[in-house]
């Protein structure tokens, strides 16, 4: 219709509306729109890792040979992990960070618009080459979505895919971080300093620049395992001088960075939430942003915790279990802080206070069995063990997740314009709350009485918790089919929010209109 | 299926109850039973000291868990607005923060202390009395022991094997200790300084008994130390807890600790024989898988001339144990595993390169060398069955002297 000195021309018309059809999604580069984008494609992506999850429990239901070959299980972890870490969490942050965090700090759009466009786009083209693999000859990756050589060698012909997916889910993610990056330090409101910023930029602030510093290391450590399958290199085979523990110390010098990336903007969101509904100002502002840089801080140096077992010299054994407990002091601080917030509010239980508060409890466990597992004497029984999958499941399913269904509930009405249904999101949540806790607390027993973990059969002293823990996880798997239809419902209608949305949500956003206008800030808001 | 789980449940509350009396089965620990939830405390000073550590941190972590959330659910109840709370606007202290740093701290410093005593003992391997040396494979253990020159293989029991399958004729329900026994088990001393080496011969493996306190990785190049003094007769039972590829789960480990007279005896059994007497020093004629377990073969002299379907039968066998779990039982394999029925290799005229692939393995794969493991009469057994089965009809045998003459 128009050629593009037309477009630009009125870019900055005041009835600037989106344009309709296939191509607004393709050729967007508006950050709520992509914001919408990111997290449509992480629902859909919990959804698809969910069904592995599903095929999991299924088969560990009771012992034997149930449902699948044990092949096909481990493809399942493996898939189940990478689909779950790159597909849902990662892309749900930063699709939450493409909506909230240019309105959170005044700015028109996102720094590099076109970055943006592309990085998300690059998302679905790697699932499609990830998911793809299952169905190659030799089918998916199956040696654990750590891809420890020499097993992760031993797969079929799928494993270039698996490595090009690689790249292309760790350029998108930092093509995605470097664009949050600038838009936080570069495009503020007036006024809006770094230590006025709401905790959640802080915390994807921090975010950015450990993805920055790691997705390429990653990106490294997969090329090598490459050049060692096909163009005759040795970096961690050792019949060439190389190292198969080297490649450990470099996937976790990616992947304990990691963890927290995944955790991290969690940490602000819930400092967003539980202030407004205790209705009082955040505990320790200033304690909580140190908190975080001290955490990213010390994520690098603590690599090697997930390495006990691999035989490291006793000195990094020490070093590396005194690192890993220091951590414990800022994530208490945190934990701390937000108790304080409650202490004397003025507390309502909706739905995003509910997964809020859910979250602080329940990652508080997950950061209490992380204690346990950092004592390395105790972590050569600990480790590989169903103990491990338990921790990590309270930390991230329980703790990201749902920080990330928190946070949706939160601000849905500011992107719809209207309401979600309360009553059903209630229903959500208690439904999750209960049956997460069947699904993943007998898994700490399962741990420690000897169950190891990626074993897709098992002695039979495992079965009774093996089978609670699989009703827990159909309950759960299920109950989140109402999340989906909460969210569809609340984007087709319902009662119209007010701008402010919550009576005491405190920030830029909810200065605008709800639903918020397609352009928002183009002119900077004044901050006091 | 709920109604059976209730009646287990039932029963292993039964078996609780009763615990303090009941003996467990002859040698086995007690510790691994239904609804088993926590650490062992082992027959180690080292599984000792972890489980210590363990309750240790346990009861911190609870303590903080239980300040966190009385905390918690106080506030919310206490300060909730249908209530009629009024919210405070406070957001600062440095003093409390001050306070919740510090205190945090010295707890750590408090576990950190023992922590790092026990992991200086774990490490410490000096003064072992004896040593053994484990490899890992996909997907069973190897057992060297060093000083006495005894070797052999260990790997899943043939009742679990059978449970394992699809549509099993046993039911996991029905096999002692699915999943958790061994055909030869490793068999060592009690109150005798151990010390492990640990290696692997393809991925990466993990050793893991948690009786004995610890578990270790077995990588392919390196070899890993540890140690263990046993101080209880008994069998004690473990698994591979490091992701090895499709049978990960099923190279459980399984530890006999006797008293010193009864391992002296067991000793004397596994190098008295004449076969295994070979099989000790490595000698190349003999050719004994080792530990005198599956001697079948007539000693040293000439070997035996089998018929067709003797060969077969064996073959069959020898198949389904060692080769199915990679090729498949129909011989159609599977990933990176080759079907072997139709394969070039395995129908071609001459059986030579086939004997040479079952014999010496291929270097980089996971085909492994199964001539140390198997004897003559297994390998021309294998190789005259995967030459026969499923429509690759070469109609020809391999007989124990065409294997001799390959070695
Ligand atoms: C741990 C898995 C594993 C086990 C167990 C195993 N193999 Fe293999 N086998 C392989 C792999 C992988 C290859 C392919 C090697 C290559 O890349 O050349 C192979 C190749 C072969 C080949 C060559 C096939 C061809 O067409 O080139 C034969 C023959 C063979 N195996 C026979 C056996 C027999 C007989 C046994 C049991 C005694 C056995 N294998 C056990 C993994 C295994
Ligand atoms: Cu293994």
């Amino acid at each position: 219709m128009s050629s593009t000195t037309h477009d630009t021309h009125h870019e900055h018309g005041d009835h600037h509306a989106p344009p309709y059809g296939i191509t607004r999604w393709l050729f967007t580069t508006n950050h709520k729109d992509l914001g919408v984008l990111y997290m449509s494609f992480a629902l859909l992506m919990f959804f698809v890792g969910g069904a592995m999850a599903m095929v999991i429990r299924a088969e560990l239901f009771q012992p034997g040979l149930n449902v699948v070959d044990p092949y096909f299980f481990n493809q399942m972890t493996t898939m189940h992990a990478l689909v779950m870490i790159f597909g849902a969490v990662m892309p749900g942050f930063t699709g939450l960070a493409n909506w909230l965090v240019p309105v959170q700090i005044g700015a028109p759009d996102m720094a590099l618009p076109r970055v943006n466009n592309w990085a998300f786009w690059l998302l679905p083209a790697g699932f499609v080459l990830l998911l793809a693999t299952l169905f190659m000859p030799g089918g998916g990756p199956a040696g654990g979505w750590t891809m420890y050589p020499p097993l992760v060698l031993q797969m079929g012909d799928a494993f270039p895919f698996l490595i090009f997916a690689v790249h292309i889910l760790g350029i998108s993610s930092i093509m995605g971080s470097i664009n949050i990056v600038a838009t936080i330090l570069n495009m503020r409101a007036p006024g809006m300093t770094l230590m006025k910023m709401p905790m959640f930029v802080w915390t994807w602030l921090i975010t950015g620049f450990l993805i920055i510093a790691v997705m390429p290391v990653l990106a490294g450590a997969v090329t090598m395992l490459l050049t060692d399958q096909y163009f005759g290199t040795s970096f961690f085979n050792t019949a060439g001088g190389g190292d198969p523990v080297m490649f450990q110390h470099v996937f976790w010098f990616f992947g304990h960075p990691e963890v927290y990336i995944l955790i991290l903007p969690a940490f602000g969101i819930v400092s967003a939430i539980i202030p407004t509904f205790a209705r009082k100002p955040l505990f320790g502002y200033s304690s909580m942003v140190y908190a975080v840089a001290a955490i990213a801080f010390l994520s690098f140096i603590v690599w090697a915790h997930h390495m006990f077992t691999v035989g490291m010299p006793l000195a990094g054994q020490l070093f590396f279990m005194f690192a890993t407990m220091l951590i414990a002091v800022p994530t208490g601080v945190k934990i701390f802080n937000w108790m304080a917030t409650l202490w004397r509010g003025s507390i309502t239980f909706e739905t995003p206070m509910l997964f809020a508060l859910a979250f602080v409890i329940l990652f508080t466990i997950g950061g209490l069995s992380g204690l346990m597992l950092a004592l390395a004497p105790v972590d050569l029984q600990y480790h590989d063990t169903y103990f491990v999958v338990a921790h990590f499941h309270y930390v991230l399913v329980t703790g990201a997740v749902f920080a990330i269904m928190a946070a949706v509930y939160y601000w849905l009405p500011k992107w719809t314009g209207h309401m979600y249904d309360e009553k059903l999101a209630q229903w959500h949540f208690w439904l999750s709350v209960i049956s997460v806790n069947v699904l993943f607390f007998p898994q700490h027993f399962l741990g420690l009485a000897g169950m190891p973990r990626r074993i897709p059969d098992y002695a039979v002293q495992f079965t009774e918790f093996n089978m609670i823990s699989s009703i827990g996880g159909f309950v759960f798997g299920f109950s989140q089919l109402l999340f989906l239809w909460l969210v569809i419902k609340c984007v087709r209608g319902g009662e119209k929010a007010s701008d402010q949305v919550w009576e005491g949500a405190q920030g830029l956003e909810w200065t605008l209109p709800s639903p918020a206008p397609y352009h928002s800030f183009e002119t900077p808001p004044v901050v006091k | 299926m709920i109604s059976k789980m209730l009646v287990r449940a039932l029963a292993a509350i039964g078996l609780l109850a009763s615990a303090a009396h009941a003996a467990a089965e002859p040698g086995e620990s007690g510790w691994r039973q239904p609804w088993g939830m926590n650490l062992p405390e082992g027959v180690t000073s080292l599984s000792q000291e972890t489980y210590d550590l363990h309750m240790l941190v346990f009861y911190i972590v609870c303590a903080i868990g239980a300040f966190v959330f009385i905390g918690i659910f106080y506030s919310v109840w206490r300060f909730r607005r249908s209530a009629g709370a009024r919210p405070a606007q406070f957001h600062h202290n440095t003093m409390v923060e001050i306070i919740w740093t510090v205190i945090p701290f010295l707890i750590l410093l408090g576990i950190a202390i023992p922590a790092t005593q026990s992991m200086i003992t774990m490490r410490d391997t000096t003064d072992h009395e004896m040593t053994v040396k484990v490899t890992g494979y996909q997907w069973l253990w190897e057992y060297e022991y060093m000083d006495e020159g005894i070797s052999f293989f260990s790997r899943l029991d043939e009742d679990s094997q059978r449970a394992r399958q699809r549509n099993p004729e046993v039911a996991p329900e029905e096999v002692d200790h699915y999943l958790l026994d061994v055909d030869n088990p490793l068999v060592v001393p009690v109150d005798t300084k151990i010390r492990f080496l640990l290696t692997s011969n393809d991925v990466i493996h993990s050793w893991w008994v948690p009786e004995l306190g610890w578990k270790q990785d077995t990588v392919p190049g390196f070899v890993n130390e540890a140690w263990a003094t046993i101080e209880e007769p008994g069998v004690y039972r473990g698994q591979c807890a490091e992701l090895c590829g499709r049978d990960h789960g099923f190279m459980p480990v399984v530890v006999v600790a006797m008293e010193q007279d009864d391992y002296e005896a067991w000793v004397d059994e596994q190098t008295g024989g004449e076969e295994s007497a070979q099989a000790a020093s490595g000698d190349e004629s003999g050719s004994e898988s080792g530990g005198g377990e599956s001697g079948e073969q007539a000693g040293g002299g000439e070997p035996e001339e089998l018929s067709q379907d003797q060969l077969m039968a064996q073959g069959e066998e020898v198949f389904g144990n060692q080769c199915a779990a990679c090729h498949q039982a129909d011989g159609q394999g599977m990933g990176n595993f080759p079907a072997l029925a139709g394969s070039s290799v395995v129908t071609a005229e001459d059986p030579q390169e086939v004997l040479d692939v079952v014999m010496n393995g291929v270097s980089g794969t996971a085909m492994q060398a199964f001539g140390d493991r198997l004897d003559d009469r297994e390998i021309a057994g294998v190789v005259t069955y995967i030459r026969n089965a499923w429509d690759n009809d070469t109609g020809d045998v391999v007989q124990p002297a065409a294997v001799q003459a390959a070695r």
